[in-house]
């Protein structure tokens, strides 16, 4: 579950990169080699699992499911935090240091 | 167990090659021969220290997101000794045969696909040299 997830984030990611040219400067590029990156490491766990589980490893317990699933959705939700930070520091816009200069 | 550490040490690996290796900063500005400006005409090809970066934030992203997985999972902790793992022997053999099987084979990917990805940009701007001549002499 955590893989798919973040193989769908990835996707996500790389297709608001590559048709939304005005987003580039926000720095949609991080997310999607924080993505791409979690997933190939994520696909070698997954090929090592299934070597050991065999057919088993498609029919997880609901229980490790739920986990799992809650783990991709926090892993995103983590990239997203750092996306942010990344954006207001860098502030590309400059929105940042207009707000703070702004009387 | 801490196979994100493989990577994470190739992350480290690149990013001191990408900021050590310094960029060829190279005058591209010339004299134009109509209008006698000065005229600045970056290259076409993009330097590979840029193209290291690629690997660099692939290896980081991945390996804080790892990171991140194996704290969920009580793995890494935020103190000493880190890594569980490391607190019993037997748990540490375990360890570093995970990382020397999976934390290789997740660095050895990475480094793959992005190499696949220089191969491709650097025959999409050969292309793109190739092509430049002959539209420039079309106009």
């Amino acid at each position: 579950m955590t893989l798919l997830i973040t193989i769908f984030a990835a996707v996500v990611a790389t297709l608001v990169w590559y048709t939304k040219p005005a987003l580039r400067d926000l720095k949609v590029g991080v997310l999607c080699w924080m993505f791409w990156g979690a997933s190939l490491m994520w696909m070698i766990d997954a090929v090592f699992e299934f070597s050991e589980l065999g057919a088993d490893y498609f029919a997880p317990a609901g229980a490790d499911m739920i986990n799992d699933g809650f783990l991709g959705f926090a892993v995103v939700a983590l990239a997203l935090v750092i996306w942010t930070v990344i954006v207001l520091v860098s502030d590309p816009r400059g929105t940042v240091k207009a707000a703070i200069t702004k009387r | 167990m801490a196979c994100f550490l493989v990577p994470t040490a190739e992350a480290i690996v690149t990013t001191v090659i990408a900021k050590t290796a310094k960029e060829e900063k190279k005058d591209y500005t010339h004299i134009d021969a109509e209008t006698g400006e000065a005229v600045s005409e970056k290259p076409a090809k993009m330097s590979f220290v840029r193209k290291l970066k690629w690997l660099s934030n692939m290896l980081w992203g991945g390996a804080v997101l790892l990171c991140f997985e194996h704290l969920w999972h009580g793995e890494v902790v935020p103190f000493p000794p880190f890594l569980t793992a490391a607190s019993d022997p037997a748990d540490t053999a375990v360890m570093l045969h995970e990382m020397s099987t999976v934390g290789v084979c997740m660095a050895a990917l990475i480094t793959a696909v992005w190499v696949g990805m220089v191969i491709v940009s650097s025959v999409i701007e050969n292309r793109e040299e190739k092509e430049a001549p002959v539209a420039s002499q079309e106009v």
